[in-house]
């Protein structure tokens, strides 16, 4: 089909100034990173009605055995496929409650809205619970659950490569007075990660990786049947239950350890920049147990809280 | 050329990619190798694994680092933040040269995490040459830009690529990765002939080659880095370190990773090219190398 003599021009004659070089490459990122067709393809209508290849054509030279559209379809597919690969990997969680087809269209609506602003696919999941906020038709009626596993699995992506600080330890509390160990400031590990949720999505994480494992396991092993009862048996949706958790890290791995609420509202003061005083009456509740209780209790935390390092000098 | 101003006047042999499927491995048995490549942009975080690793790697290795976001070619210009962090990488490490790529892959402060190919004009050599300038300057390490793998040819292109590449470095004053692969990837692509490009290239410039696998289709190659190096790839690197002289070589194999053995030994096939090309003596490439630090 011939272009539209009154379309504008899509990618410019010529490259002479930096001017031009950013309009080209502002238009060949334009054709790569619109999302492709059901069959994985680059569509076949640009956004304005016109062929895609008229555009293509603009950008690219075709050869001998490929035109400018599927020349530049090679980098459309490429795109798309590790984008969602990308994402695919680091959402167990949220693959599991959605399926793979709905995963995928929630990952391509989400990249359209927030394409990756940073040099990392790492960073890619940054802002996909803030989007399932935004856009619940592609989660419903699952969107709490999922923004609680979109939150649960970018702090896992957090802590495993957030910065270490030296670890506070005894010797450290024991150099401050004994008067004023109240009014003492601790800082925890910025890598360590608190999350208060809707849902239990520790426990849910942990199934879905023990159900992947063994579906791994499976396909190594000689049992068909087993493996299809297997791959039929999906996880339980957890049912709504208020959780809080640490996400934290430990020689190298990643740990999840749920927290009492008292427990949770410590930490969060703590690292607020209360003091140890502020922290412990923000976070104890008032008069629902005698005094000697909690004391043990807190007592048994921080012991807990260092042993696992999160506790760190200002 | 074995040692210039572009690799730091360093001296490296056959090296291969860090991969984190070989970790335990290199941790554990502490294989002898020449050298460790890094993909700069997965160790510029601020802790945890990635670099309790490295810093056990630099204890035992000599690593040099190559990046795939810097995009050289990219009209907005170098990012800041990016720059800076990369810096704090190379303290650590004590790379002694720093390469990346010879593309653009963010426009508008999107990234597309891809390496995608420049057009061929004067000015968008000028532009990408002064992108490597500025990086140079900031990062004080010699730079070397690769040749990328590309499956499309822009209508705005003036020259080659091979003339491209050339007049980038020469305005930029920096060194050359040469991918073999790449080139015989491209040259398949678009047709061209590899050696007219391994011909045209400024010799004195290359501080470090790659060695790769590719995948065929029916109408293109793909650089997949899944594959053992090709025997067409093999032909083209002994006629590179010919015209170049001996250089620090890396495999690349990203994909389909097998162990750790079978990548070093692929890589280490190399030694054989390079013994043809150090029995026929070659004098050393001529020009006028001038790298700033």
């Amino acid at each position: 089909m011939p272009i539209n003599p009154k379309s504008k021009p899509f990618a410019p004659a010529k490259v002479a100034s930096t001017a031009e070089l950013a309009d080209l490459q502002r238009a060949m990122w334009r054709v790569v990173s619109r999302p492709l067709t059901g069959g994985s393809r680059m569509q076949r209508r640009w956004t304005d009605g016109r062929p895609t290849s008229a555009v293509a054509g603009e950008i690219a030279k075709p050869n001998d055995r490929l035109t400018s559209f599927e020349r530049l379809e090679i980098y459309n597919r490429m795109y798309w496929f590790r984008v969602l690969d990308s994402l695919y990997d680091d959402c167990p969680g949220l693959r599991a409650v959605l399926g793979d087809k709905r995963f995928i269209a929630l990952a391509e609506a989400y990249l359209v809205k927030y394409p990756s602003g940073s040099f990392t696919l790492r960073n890619l999941p940054s802002r996909l619970a803030k989007f399932i906020r935004e856009a619940p038709r592609h989660t419903k009626p699952h969107t709490a659950l999922c923004h609680d596993l979109a939150r649960f699995e970018w702090a896992r992506v957090e802590v495993f490569d957030t910065a270490a600080r030296p670890v506070f330890t005894m010797d450290d509390l024991l150099d401050v007075p004994a008067a004023k160990q109240g009014k003492l400031k601790l800082a925890l590990q910025p890598y360590l990660q608190l999350l208060r949720l809707e849902y239990p999505v520790d426990d849910f994480i942990l199934a879905v990786k023990q159900r992947e494992a063994e579906l791994l396991r499976g396909d190594a092993s000689n049992a068909p049947s087993a493996l299809r009862k297997l791959r039929e048996r999906k996880t339980k949706l957890p049912r709504p239950a208020r959780t809080h958790v640490a996400i934290h890290r430990l020689d190298g791995r990643i740990y999840f350890k749920k927290l009492e609420p008292a427990a949770y509202r410590i930490l969060v003061a703590l690292r607020a920049g209360k003091t140890l005083e502020q922290a412990l009456v923000t976070g104890i509740p008032r008069a629902k147990q005698a005094r000697a209780d909690w004391a043990a209790k807190v007592q048994g935390w921080f012991r807990n809280w260092m042993e696992l390092r999160w506790l760190c000098r200002r | 050329m074995p040692a210039n101003p572009f690799n730091g006047y360093t001296d490296y042999g056959i090296g291969i990619g860090l991969r984190i499927p070989h970790y335990d491995h290199i941790l554990e048995r502490k294989p002898t190798v020449d050298w460790f490549e890094i993909i700069s942009e997965n160790f510029m975080v601020d802790g945890g694994r990635p670099l309790e690793v490295l810093d056990r790697i630099l204890a035992q290795y000599r690593v040099v680092q190559h990046g795939v976001a810097l995009y050289f070619g990219s009209a907005d210009g170098p990012n800041k933040a990016h720059l800076k962090k990369l810096k704090a990488l190379t303290k650590r490490t004590k790379t002694p040269w720093l390469s990346d790529h010879l593309c653009w892959g963010s426009a508008d402060g999107t990234y597309s995490h891809d390496l995608l190919p420049m057009p061929y004009t004067k000015a968008a050599a000028k532009k990408t040459a002064a992108n490597i300038r500025m990086v140079r300057d900031y990062l004080e390490l010699p730079i070397a830009v690769e040749n990328v793998s590309s499956y499309t040819e822009f209508h705005v292109s003036e020259m080659t690529e091979w003339e491209f590449l050339s007049e980038v470095v020469e305005r930029a004053d920096c060194g050359v990765l040469l991918d073999v692969n790449n080139i015989y990837v491209s040259s398949k692509n678009h047709g061209f002939n590899p050696y007219d490009y391994l011909d045209n290239v400024p010799h004195h410039r290359v501080a470090q080659m790659h060695i790769a696998g590719h995948t065929k289709f029916e109408k293109y190659i793909l650089d997949t880095h899944d594959h053992p190096v090709l025997d067409p790839v093999w032909q083209l690197y002994a006629h590179a370190i010919r015209q170049c002289g001996v250089t620090a070589t890396l495999l690349e194999w990203d994909d389909k990773i097998p162990s750790f053995d079978e990548v070093h030994n692929e890589a280490l096939k190399a030694n054989a090219f390079i013994a043809q090309a150090r029995a026929a003596k070659i004098p050393a490439p001529k020009g006028r190398a001038t790298a700033k630090r």
